[in-house]
């Protein structure tokens, strides 16, 4: 992992033909040109992109990837991914590794300045938490003084970790392992007596990789505001434009009452919404570069936004609580496709 | 000679513009990225924390510096005591091959012959598996000396004025060592070891049976022909290929990440992917590593001067 870290930052070295802006093709060209999306996704988290038993990644970071390849290319499958760790996953999309990173990022301003990297908007809104053995009987964070807590490095979980902990003068020690499996092995070993991350990891961890899940509990706290979603590089807005727009437009389609089974049906609406939205009308696809269908292929092979959660988050237990459309209470809201 | 010295000067010229495409290269990908450069960075908070800060006092609120110094610290102590006692136990397992008793000699082949040929890494991941799956939790802890307590939170034991006792999560007082420091100790350890006891079993043998039997025919009893004839010429071929293990066992320190014990590359891996600034970060650790190689060798090298024969070294 170290020497990927290293490799990365020597492409940044190298990459490119020096002073030599305008032969610097753009990304959207590049994808067409090679025939399919390089995703950088994460290593594997349930519900958020984990391979399958057949060795088919799934999930619902997955499913804007794949949203991507569906607008670009009228090919959802169209996909190569990139499983990255925390400490990866930056230098992999940086160095120009990786087309897109869609791996649970949270979305912050030293992210979107200084590194490099523009977040096209959030698929899914979450926040930290902490999960404790329920033989330790703690009820709450502010119980957890003198905590030994598993953690992985280069998180924003690692910073809120030590901001939470100094705001309520309490003291932990942390365990920092990079890898996934190491960090778990290290909490369910006993190692140490806290895990924390996003909520959502922590629900996917509990579900999936607790020998016994009823034995560990996530404490009622929610320490900080963990926006996650898609990123692209710095400096090539045509392709942002079109990441951008594969995500709204699954949402969008759920506010519309569009999805996988109805598409074909509803897209010769009378609804002028639709219609746009189908590209019966207008040329909303050529504004993006790409074909008139762009939105129905998203919708056709992906399905919207609701459906994809429904597909990877509720089975292992996830509410949509804040990501509900904003029409029924929640923050999952896309700007008008006119 | 006047080609000699054009030759030189083209393959200075050459490698200086390689230097430079580099440079500007870098230089111009990351401004067209807009991705932060320079070490302006260091100064700036830090605002995470580190489990094992050693001799210095450091806090979330400390900058990115004084946290990769602490990752510095932590790299030079576990070097430090590792070269101590891979040394002491290389030069056991060397000699033990030597022995005339048979179950020592095929026990120490047998050691060699596995560590060896094991990978480092995976080697780590057993150490930190034993302690942190087999020992118990805190308040289950072993107590096989009074004061001394043995959990996976690490082993703690009492200093003067200060004892160990269990408070809430953890223990409170004392001194400790955590498992990820001791699983790759350990690792480092018995890995270096095995090299250093090859290393250490060739330069004895190396030493000729006619001094051997000259030192015992002027009188010299075992212990001192060792001490005055064979070690003398034994150490002249042992330094050299020593200092190779020391150099390995300090740059092997970095596998430390993989454990989560906070070394230096494990803190600047956090630093450069909190920054962003991944060249900085990389350049910090090679700098860093480089320094202390150096500075290995240059020691060895000056102690190989001491134990030379006068007039060989040229």
């Amino acid at each position: 992992m170290k020497s990927f870290t290293v490799a990365a930052a020597l492409s940044i070295l190298a990459a490119g033909p020096a002073h030599a802006q305008s032969a610097a093709p753009s990304t959207l060209e590049a994808v067409t040109k090679k025939g399919y999306v390089q995703c950088g996704v994460n290593v594997g988290l349930a519900g958020f992109s984990q391979p399958d038993s057949q060795g088919v990644w799934k999930g619902i970071d997955v499913d804007v990837c794949r949203a991507i390849a569906a607008a670009v290319f009228g090919d959802a499958s169209k996909v190569r991914y990139t499983p990255l760790t925390a400490q990866q996953r930056f230098t992999a999309l940086q160095s120009g590794e990786v087309d897109v990173l869609s791996r649970n990022t949270t979305w912050t301003i030293t992210r979107d300045t200084s590194l490099g990297l523009n977040f096209v908007g959030v698929n899914y809104y979450d926040g930290q938490g902490f999960m404790v053995p329920k033989k330790r009987k703690v009820k709450s964070a502010k119980q957890l003084n003198g905590a030994t807590i598993c953690v992985q490095p280069g998180t924003t979980t690692e910073l809120n970790l030590a901001d939470y902990f100094r705001a309520n003068n309490m003291k932990f020690k942390p365990v920092v392992i990079e890898k996934l499996e190491e960090v778990l092995n290290a909490y369910f070993s006993g190692r140490c007596d806290v895990y924390t991350t996003d909520i959502s990891g922590l629900v996917a961890v509990r579900v999936s990789r607790a020998p016994k899940p009823d034995d560990h509990v996530i404490l009622p706290e929610v320490i900080s505001k963990e926006p996650l979603g898609p990123a692209v590089r710095h400096g090539d807005d045509r392709w942002f434009d079109v990441v951008k727009w594969s995500l709204f437009a699954m949402i969008e389609a759920e506010e519309l009452g569009l999805n996988s089974k109805n598409i074909d049906q509803q897209a010769g609406s009378q609804n002028p919404s639709i219609q746009r939205f189908a590209g019966a009308t207008g040329d909303i696809g050529k504004m993006l570069g790409l074909d008139n269908r762009w939105a129905v292929n998203i919708v056709k092979q992906v399905g919207n936004y609701g459906e994809s959660f429904d597909a990877n988050l509720k089975p292992l237990g996830f509410d949509r609580g804040l990501n509900k459309l904003w029409t029924q209470g929640g923050l999952m809201y896309a700007p008008p496709i006119r | 000679m006047k080609r000699g010295w054009l030759f030189q000067a083209g393959l200075l010229a050459a490698a200086g513009l390689v230097l430079w495409f580099f440079i500007s290269n870098t230089t111009h990908n990351l401004e067209t990225r807009k991705i932060a450069s320079g070490f302006g960075f260091l100064w700036r908070e830090a605002g995470f924390e580190i489990g094992e800060t050693g001799a210095i006092a450091y806090s979330a609120a400390d900058s990115y510096l004084r946290a990769l110094v602490v990752g510095l610290w932590n790299t030079f102590r576990i070097a430090a005591i590792g070269v101590v006692f891979a040394t002491l136990l290389g030069t056991l397992i060397g000699l033990a091959r030597l022995s005339p008793n048979w179950l020592l000699v095929k026990l120490a082949a047998a050691y060699v012959e596995a560590i060896r040929n094991v990978p480092l890494l995976v080697q780590l991941f057993f150490w930190y598996a034993i302690i942190s799956e087999n020992l118990p939790g805190p308040a289950e802890a072993l107590n096989p000396l009074p004061g001394v307590y043995l959990s996976n939170r690490g082993i703690f034991f009492p200093l003067p004025g200060s004892t160990p006792e269990l408070s809430g999560f953890n223990f409170i007082g004392g001194a400790s060592l955590s498992p990820e420091f001791a699983a790759l100790l350990v690792g480092l350890v018995t890995y270096t070891a095995a090299f250093i006891g090859e290393i250490v079993r060739a330069g004895v043998l190396s030493v000729g049976r006619g001094q051997v039997d000259a030192a015992y025919s002027i009188g010299l009893a075992r212990r001192a022909a060792l001490r005055f004839v064979v070690l003398p010429q034994a150490l002249r071929l042992i330094v050299p290929p020593l200092t190779s293990q020391y150099l390995n066992l300090a740059k092997n320190s970095s596998l430390a990440v993989a454990i989560g014990y906070p070394d230096l590359v494990s803190i600047a891996n956090t630093t450069l992917n909190q920054t962003g600034q991944a060249i900085e970060g990389i350049a910090i650790i090679m700098g860093v590593y480089l320094t202390i190689s150096l500075s290995i060798s240059a020691l060895m090298n000056w102690y190989n001067r001491r134990v030379a024969l006068k007039g060989t070294l040229r």
